[in-house]
């Protein structure tokens, strides 16, 4: 009982003050640093985009940019308007989002809820396998496999399309709609589902009224998850979309989503000159696009989150 | 005998022209397996009806499973087998052709944790009504009023029937899921523990509840709490495993003669509170 032997003056009270422990110290500091530069880099994105995109957006007033049908990047004196990569970029969006949803929120109820573990296992890795595909081999495969064939079923010059583009992006915004709102399927507390049974549901109204609209807003994070991923592709939609710089009036029509046209513009564009400034403007828009769909995401799976929690 | 717990009252019920209407519920020699390993080994009893069962028995020995076999639940359990017969209403439910979906309807279940759906009071007890294909809004609102009625749970939360079913308390979200299996007006009603997670005064509001109900009601009941058995049960059931982890029932009688008079040394012991 040496504690008690001991006086506080000879160092009982002593013996409970910490040590340094400086290998602790170095390694909070090493990770505060990490956190700070991910925010730098952020920071400095936002700032590149602003500084250079923004001086655009005044030469060419922000409703003539976003409305105006006429891109003539090198006529003098230039126009932009960007109406036309905007709408392409909602087409294109819009078609990967309304295949890609039902066939996603379909599978993840498949893997969740009736698929024997075996089963889901495997085709879990498949999708998975799936998002790891680099775009320029999905672009490739649209360009020789999908476009013959919608040019066929159309009966069109081209195949090049924005149908064709939004069907190679639903296959690429399969994968993170098929994880995340499985994800939410499976966090489905048990107990709801052992209820509704109990009160004598069939399994595909324990589904329908019991998981799915208890996993309702992380299904619905996926998707804008999935819109988001649709909005930011590029090269995909560079080599299957057509590339024409009119506004599209129908899906089959070729077209330059906003992201297309800023990977097809900045390689003739004079540095700093106003073409170049205009595309940085487009992706200042884009970065606020996704942002926000993203922001949505991540908003309504904190909703998700609070649901399970009982005070 | 001193330390045996007190019992409140004794099987006295009457057996009604209502009664014999009802389904009798009773298992013959069943055995119930997950896998390799046997939970239940060669029970055999008889639920009277409108009254209250109580099973008990020390931690693992098989007293949730056996509850299981009754509405089928095990079936969710892939590994689950079962061998022998139960009967309710003169049927083996576990024929095949039996349609579960109808057996569970008849018999109800309410869970060891309250489990609310997250969704408005209102909707989770009129969720059993809507599957059972009530549309009209003026029945529901009649089977939600009755069924919050029933469990004693109605003047509280009349106000607030549009606030989500996990805002209220631990023991008014157990009543309310009793409320919601009365409202599918079943014949049964399975109880699993259901006072394991709420404080003394919940307790006895529910144990209120099941004396209630047990007029009206078969009620089989699961308990950890040997005070709550004696307190609320017409029968008793003891369960106990042997070396082979199988759960065996040991002795089955009325609960004042289980309490006061027991057969067997091993129920003996356990009421004494000399293990388990």
């Amino acid at each position: 009982m040496a504690f008690f032997d001991s006086s506080p003056a000879t160092g009982a009270g002593s013996s409970l003050k910490g040590r340094p422990r400086w290998g602790e110290r170095i390694i909070e500091k090493v990770i505060f640093l990490n956190g700070v530069f991910a925010i730098i880099v952020l920071l400095g994105v936002l700032f590149i985009l602003l500084r250079q995109g923004l001086p655009a957006l005044v030469e060419t007033p922000i409703h003539e940019f976003l409305f105006g049908t006429k891109w003539y990047p090198v006529s003098e004196p230039p126009t932009f308007g960007i109406a036309s990569f905007f709408v392409s970029t909602l087409w294109v969006a819009g078609i990967s989002t309304l295949l890609a949803v039902p066939v996603g929120v379909g599978a993840a109820i498949y893997l969740a809820e009736v698929a024997p573990k075996k089963v889901a296992d495997v085709v879990k890795l498949l999708v998975e396998l799936l998002s790891g595909f680099p775009s320029v081999v999905m672009g490739f495969i649209g360009l020789v496999l999908l476009s013959p064939w919608v040019r066929e079923l159309f009966n069109l010059n081209t195949g090049l399309t924005g149908l064709t583009a939004g069907i190679m992006l639903s296959m690429m915004s399969l994968p993170i709609i098929v994880s995340v709102s499985e994800d939410a399927l499976r966090a489905v507390p048990d107990e709801f589902k052992q209820a509704a049974y109990g009160l004598g549901s069939t399994r595909w109204e324990v589904i329908w009224h019991v998981s799915v609209p208890s996993a309702l807003s992380g299904i619905s994070a996926a998707v804008m998850l999935g819109v988001g991923r649709a909005i930011g592709e590029t090269m995909t939609v560079l080599m299957v979309a057509g590339g024409a710089l009119a506004m599209p009036v129908s899906p089959v029509d070729p077209m330059t989503p906003m992201t297309a046209g800023i990977a097809s513009g900045i390689g003739n564009a004079v540095q700093g000159g106003p073409q170049y400034q205009a595309l940085f403007a487009i992706g200042l828009i884009l970065f606020v696009m996704t942002l926000f769909v993203n922001l949505i995401a991540a908003r309504v799976l904190e909703v998700q989150k609070r649901k399970f929690t009982r005070e | 005998m001193n330390n045996m717990p007190k019992v409140a009252k004794t099987f006295n019920r009457q057996y009604t022209e209502n009664d014999r209407k009802r389904g009798s519920l009773g298992m013959k020699n069943v055995n119930l397996f997950y896998g390799s390993f046997q939970a239940v080994k060669e029970i055999t009893l008889d639920i009277h009806t409108c009254s209250i069962t109580a099973i008990i028995g020390p931690s693992g020995c098989g007293k949730s499973s056996m509850l299981r076999i009754f509405n089928r639940m095990n079936d969710l359990i892939p590994s689950a087998r079962i061998e022998g017969k139960v009967e309710f209403g003169g049927i083996d439910i576990y024929e095949p052709g039996v349609d579960v979906v109808e057996l569970r309807k008849r018999i109800g279940m309410v869970f060891q944790k309250p489990n609310p759906f997250p969704m408005s009071i209102y909707d989770n007890v009129a969720f059993g009504p809507r599957r059972h294909g009530i549309r009209n809004r003026f029945a529901l609102d009649e089977i939600v009023e009755k069924s919050l009625m029933q469990a004693a749970l109605w003047d509280e939360v009349k106000d607030k029937m549009g606030q989500s079913g996990l805002s209220i308390s631990g023991g008014q979200q157990q009543r309310l899921c009793i409320a919601r299996v009365l409202a599918v007006e079943p014949e049964v009603i399975l109880m699993d523990e259901p006072c394991s997670a709420l404080d003394p005064i919940a307790t006895l509001k529910i144990e209120d509840l099941m004396s209630t109900l047990a007029s009206n009601y078969t009620i089989v009941i699961v308990t950890h709490n040997m005070q709550q058995a004696a307190r609320v049960s017409d029968m008793t059931a003891f369960l106990m495993v042997d070396d082979d982890h199988a759960g065996r029932l040991v002795e089955y009688g009325e609960t004042a003669e289980i309490f006061t008079n027991p057969n067997n040394k091993k129920t003996e012991d356990y009421i004494t509170g000399r293990f388990g």
